[in-house]
């Protein structure tokens, strides 16, 4: 398979053309035609990734250059795909994820008319097409032009139902806090190209590690890294730019799945661990993204414990497990990073397929307190549901323990108060999340007797993608497996060792003793299955109340009052800084000057039509004087 | 005769012509006072190329007309000029029964 770089062009190309095909033909494309053209061309898209990933994995690593996208004087930027480790099984989650998302898709947005399903897709296949570029790009160019296509559709995704006008608000707010990273980003990119006149990633890694060369100071490298920080604090929602994410889940479940849990909010994670190097030579900028990342994990978790939107909780799970994943970038173990964002996008993602698998049986319903006893009505979905739950409390064997103890570890080497954080947020991940299974599954019905009669296992288009995520979630991590278990047993972190081979030799090894980190996993699995009976024990016989939280869980239920302060002290004084400028600077000083002129001009020329009496003499007399002025000018002056 | 004797002349009779034009409101005075202070110039045109030819005579001989020349031109333009004022005052009088020039002020502001 020598040649398979030249076909690379084709995994974002056919998205594209799916795009093309649907957005276009959305008035004449039945709904049959436009789901197997939607899907199909992620499967092509996927079955293509597939051959790249085997010729990667033989070692065969590539820069396929097409033309020049910015040629201007001194700098040249290639419109370049990059085939390498990380970029590889990117292509993999996001377009095997991406197909089964279509899949259930298909019967999850049945009920739309056709054009408004044509439309779907085609955004749907857009986000693929820009998540592609974003991964695939050889230079940040090309990925920031991902970057922006992955927030435009996530955009238009969340505003899908635009005629409520709550879910075009939570599609503003999305946009703009994604623009307010993007900004950072951008910056970012500018920097790099101010000091090395390239993005290209090889030239900037090389130039990076070799400071002496490239003249970097440490102070443009941590400037550099913190503005790329800034991009992936808007994109993978981390404090203080997540509120859009729990917002965003005004869109359709599937586009949650896809898009705020499995590829575009893990773009942030992947551009640091593509940069992987540049983080390494900036500590200060790593304990940054460790701190931020750890305080997110919690706060999300937190907040997380009182939702009772079923949708809610999810998304609230998932800015905490993104918090995860860059607490492992801020230690260093990038391949644990990775190797989570792989996991979560099986278990996220199967989650919330479930969940929408749930909403769709319960009518639209998605306030946990009005189910439970679902698991007598839908067997599949609980059975798949109930592994992505163990998955993500972080139960052996199930993929998420892997992934998570991978850094939870890492923490620990670095730092046994970050471990102690990340083990407590861990059992808060365990305990909300059997708090919403046992809500939603186990216990009486409680919703309305319509909802009750109406109950039924979804259609296969639905369970086929879950049955495979719940495959997924459960072998996922078994790539992975921890070298105190068996040697050689982490094969991902075989796989991905050139990627971050530059990091290695520069950061100092963290080898924990095998007792330790038999003990850390001890601890940290028995707390979570304690927790998550004590979740279990507590909700599983769960009644209606109408008791209200108070104190400190009011302040949970109400999300740490985030939106309220972000609301007082940057929206609010926002608009009277626009309303003092509409009432005074536009009204009194702008209009004023305009209508000022209009008056004066009036005014004047009022004035001077009195001058024209009709009197000859004056006339005169006025030409006399004006020919005395001209004599006075030509003799004195 | 130094050539200062005609500017006086001819200021004394541009400043009458001005001051004519000025103070009278019989539409025909006001006309022969504006004949008058074209004449004035008339006269310095004609007073000067005298002396400048007695300047630069000895070298150019065909300098002397021009002014003069130029002289004719304008009595013939304020011949023509006066026939056409005439005119108007003719058919002011028969509009407005005077020859007031403050009867023509329906222009005004």
């Amino acid at each position: 398979m020598t040649n398979i770089v030249q076909i690379i062009w084709l995994i974002p190309f056919l998205p594209l053309i799916g795009f093309l095909i649907n957005g276009l033909g959305r008035n004449f494309l039945s709904k049959t035609a436009t789901g197997v053209i939607g899907s199909g061309v992620i499967l092509i898209s996927f079955l293509i990734s597939v051959l790249v990933f085997f010729s990667v994995k033989g070692g065969n690593t590539e820069v396929a250059h097409y033309f020049n996208f910015i040629n201007t004087g001194s700098l040249k930027v290639g419109f370049d795909f990059q085939i390498d480790q990380l970029s590889s099984l990117f292509l993999l989650i996001i377009t095997g994820v991406g197909f089964l998302i279509h899949v259930y898709s298909t019967s999850y947005m049945h009920e739309e008319e056709a054009k408004d399903f044509a439309k779907y897709f085609a955004y749907l296949n857009l986000f693929v097409f820009s998540m592609l570029l974003l991964v695939m790009g050889a230079n940040y160019i090309i990925m920031f032009i991902g970057w922006e296509g992955v927030g435009l559709c996530s955009y238009l995704l969340i505003g899908y139902w635009f005629k409520n006008n709550d879910y075009n608000n939570a599609a503003k707010k999305a946009f703009i806090m994604n623009r307010i990273g993007d900004l950072g980003f951008l910056l970012a990119v500018f920097w790099l190209l101010n000091k090395l006149g390239t993005t290209d990633y090889h030239q900037v890694f090389a130039l990076v590690a070799d400071t002496q060369k490239s003249q970097l100071t440490a102070f443009d490298i941590t400037g550099i890294t913190l503005l790329l920080f800034v991009g992936a604090t808007g994109k993978s929602a981390q404090i203080p730019l997540y509120t859009w994410l729990p917002d965003a889940m005004a869109g359709p479940t599937p586009v949650s799945a896809l898009i705020h849990a499995a590829t575009m909010v893990t773009a942030g994670i992947y551009m640091i661990a593509r940069s992987n190097i540049l983080f390494t030579m900036a500590p200060t900028t790593q304990g940054v993204i460790a701190v931020i990342g750890l305080a997110t994990a919690v706060l999300a978790a937190t907040i997380a414990l009182k939702q009772n939107d079923i949708k809610k909780v999810l998304a609230y799970s998932t800015v905490s497990q993104l918090g995860y994943m860059f607490l492992g970038l801020g230690v260093g173990a990038y391949t644990g990073a990775v190797f989570h964002v792989m996991t979560h996008a099986f278990f996220k993602a199967l989650l919330f397929l479930g969940a929408g698998s749930v909403i769709h049986a319960m009518g639209g319903e998605q306030d946990m307190r009005n189910m439970g006893g679902l698991k007598k009505y839908m067997s599949i979905t609980h059975i798949t549901f109930l592994l992505g739950c163990l998955a993500i409390a972080g139960m052996p064997p199930f993929s998420g323990f892997f992934s998570k103890d991978e850094i939870l570890a890492g923490a620990f080497a670095k730092n046994p108060v970050l471990w102690v954080v990340g083990v407590l947020t861990a059992f808060m991940t365990a305990f909300y999340m059997f708090r919403l299974y046992a809500m939603t599954f186990s216990g009486k019905f409680r919703g309305t007797h319509d909802q009750e009669h109406h109950l039924h296992e979804s259609p296969a288009a639905i369970t086929f993608p879950l049955i495979i995520l719940a495959i997924l979630a459960v072998i996922g991590g078994w790539i992975g497996i921890p070298e105190v278990f068996m040697h050689g047993g982490h094969r991902l972190e075989a796989f991905l060792e050139p990627i971050f081979a530059q990091s290695n030799v520069i950061a100092e090894k963290h080898e924990l003793p095998h007792s330790t980190e038999y003990i850390l996993m001890a601890i940290s699995v028995a707390g979570a299955l304690l927790t998550l009976l004590y979740a279990w024990n507590k909700f599983s016989k769960y009644e209606k109340s109408e008791e209200v939280e108070t104190g400190f869980g009011k302040v949970l239920a109400n999300k740490w009052y985030v939106d309220e302060l972000y609301d007082s002290i940057i929206v609010r004084p926002l608009r009277s800084l626009a309303a003092f400028f509409n009432n005074v600077v536009e009204k009194n000083i702008i209009d004023g000057f305009v209508n000022g002129v209009g008056k004066a001009v009036n005014y004047g020329s009022r004035q001077i039509r009195l001058l024209q009496s009709g009197q000859v003499g004056t006339y005169v007399l006025l030409m006399v004087f004006g020919m005395l002025v001209l004599f006075i000018i030509q003799l004195f002056l | 005769m130094p050539v200062y004797y005609y500017i006086f002349l001819a200021v004394a009779l541009f400043s009458i012509g001005v001051i004519g034009v000025l103070t009278r409101r019989n539409a025909i005075i006001v006309f022969m006072c504006v004949e008058l202070m074209l004449n004035a110039a008339n006269l310095l045109l004609v007073a000067f190329s005298k002396m400048h030819y007695q300047l630069s005579g000895a070298t150019n001989p065909h300098a002397a007309g021009d002014a003069q020349i130029f002289v004719f031109f304008i009595m013939i333009v304020a011949a023509a000029e006066v026939s056409v004022g005439l005119a108007i005052i003719v058919m002011m009088y028969r509009n407005t029964h005077s020859v007031d020039v403050n009867f023509l002020n329906r222009l005004k502001n």
